[in-house]
């Protein structure tokens, strides 16, 4: 399989694009593999790449249920940030978007990364208090960030709403300048193709229906193209994670899953430089726009258990109201489509990625709202815990045993509720 | 929309109401084993198909409701109400 670069593109203008291979190969399963990956989305995928990268482990297969990075991985408004407050969380996502500058270079594949910019509006003294706080976390643990005051956010985003009567009056932003966006399909696909060049065999349309015990001992997964044993398994299946543990017998856990929608609008001329997002009692709004020119958006949970992959009405309604509270210009602006997708909400906000109750089965769950930023990281950290068999110094902080030893992670500081996280 | 069946109201958008979680987690007594506690607080089930869940009629008759509902269909179940005290005062 041959690289991409400037001149196979200009090599297959000229031959009429007729020369490019598959970006990965569709093996058979094999009867028994090193590590099996349940979940082939970005998280699952660049567990794979990583194994094989950094630890040598090549005889893996990812075992996908439908095809790649069609779950959350294609449906989230993928934003890259890194403005957590919590220690070891700060260092993880500071770690991913360290991943993410160099990802394409590193995966031969652009993911098209773009470090736009993050502006998270503030309304209130008390919330630039809190955003102030944050900033100084962020500069204190080497992340850079900027307050900005009301007269800079209008400089770089003239068309929020600045009028004297604004529902949601803009005293100024956080702003993290290498936040951005990326091309989440090609996260996946960049993930995949480059675990597959190093051997990694990709199954998709393969879907996990049982998972194998021998003595206390995950051994194995049923599936529906035949039974493949594995010696370690790392069940990367966020939105699914109760479902998929349960097969291993493991019933409950910290987690309820709730639905997220995303809206796209149609495409427009250049409007948006960078993200911005705003969270006031009664809104929460995010949005960016894509390259082709989409408005990409998104606010609230639906706010109730649920696994169905599609929006409820209500939440629809209150995002348009929280969109053209801030930016009225959007108005006529017509809907293209909407989704939903199925979070992993854990008890404390943060992820999970741990070993489990069952030996050589290991978990990594519990995203919420931020899985897709975390990408390259939970790939690679989950890589080191399967790899070692153990967690590394900063896995070790999103154990599943956190919350019973009285370690919960709350970013938010909202309890064990997981709808408000 | 789903539509909820309160008993009181009868059948409502569910943006009358508020979500108040898994239904079938029981609380131990205050001075109970920290195990429990933990068991209670942190651990659900999260069913993918029927689920009993609270929901509250804030903007109807305020009454805390059980609701079977199915999370993957969401197929709606029998809907009562949390206490069953009122449920023999409507009833009775």
């Amino acid at each position: 399989m041959s690289g991409y670069s400037v001149w196979s593109v200009l090599r297959e203008g000229l031959r009429g694009q007729t020369g490019w291979d598959r970006a990965w190969r569709d093996p058979q399963p094999k009867a028994e593999y090193d590590v099996v990956i349940i979940g082939g989305g970005g998280h699952g995928l660049a567990t794979a790449y990583y194994l094989a990268k950094n630890h040598g482990v090549t005889n893996v297969a990812v075992v996908e249920k439908g095809w790649l990075g069609g779950g959350n991985t294609g449906r989230n408004t993928t934003i890259v940030r890194s403005n957590y407050v919590q220690p070891k969380s700060t260092e993880f996502y500071e770690h991913s978007v360290k991943l993410w500058e160099n990802l394409s270079h590193d995966l031969n594949y652009n993911v098209m990364f773009s470090q736009r910019g993050q502006l998270g509006l503030f309304h209130t003294p008390a919330a630039r208090d809190g955003q102030a706080k944050r900033v100084n976390t962020m500069v204190a643990n080497g992340i850079e960030a900027q307050l900005l005051d009301r007269e800079q956010v209008r400089a770089m985003v003239p068309h929020l709403d600045y009028s004297e009567n604004a529902r949601f009056p803009i005293l100024g932003a956080i702003f993290q300048a290498r936040a951005g966006t990326a091309r989440h399909d090609a996260v996946a696909w960049g993930f995949a193709r480059g675990a597959d060049q190093r051997g990694v065999d990709i199954l998709q349309q393969t879907e996990v229906t049982g998972i194998l015990r021998e003595g206390g001992k995950a051994v194995g997964v049923e599936t529906s193209r035949g039974t493949i044993r594995a010696k370690k398994i790392g069940v990367a299946v966020a939105g699914s994670t109760g479902h998929v543990m349960g097969m291993a017998g493991i019933e409950r856990l910290p987690i309820e899953s709730h639905k997220l929608q995303a809206f796209v609008s149609e495409p427009l001329k250049p409007l948006l430089d960078y993200v911005v997002s705003y969270g006031a009692p009664g809104a929460h709004f995010y949005i960016s726009q894509s390259d082709k020119g989409g408005m990409v958006f998104g606010g609230d949970l639906d706010f109730y258990n649920s696994y169905a992959q599609r929006g409820n009405l209500p939440i629809v309604t209150d995002v348009a109201e929280s969109a053209l509270a801030i930016m009225p210009c959007l108005g006529r602006v017509k809907l293209l489509r909407h989704w939903a997708g199925i979070m992993d909400m854990s008890m404390d906000g943060t992820h999970i990625m741990s070993k489990t109750p069952v030996e050589n089965l290991y978990m990594n769950a519990g995203w919420c709202y931020g899985g897709f930023k975390a990408t390259p990281a939970s790939g690679w950290h989950f890589a080191d815990l399967i790899a070692n068999e153990r967690p590394d110094d900063l896995t070790e902080a999103f154990s599943l045993d956190r919350f019973e030893r009285g370690y919960a992670i709350d970013e938010k500081g909202m309890g064990p509720t997981p709808k408000m996280h | 929309m789903i539509r909820i069946n309160c008993p009181f109201c009868g059948e409502r958008d569910h943006s009358e109401f508020s979500y108040g979680g898994d239904a079938t987690v029981i609380y131990p007594e205050l001075d109970a084993p920290e195990a429990e506690w933990a068991e209670a607080v942190y651990q659900r089930s999260n069913p993918r198909g029927p689920h009993k869940e609270y929901w509250h009629h804030v903007s109807g008759c305020r009454a805390w409701l059980i609701v079977e509902r199915n999370t993957l269909t969401h197929e709606m179940g029998a809907v009562t109400f949390a206490h069953a005290g009122l449920t023999k005062a409507v009833e009775g």
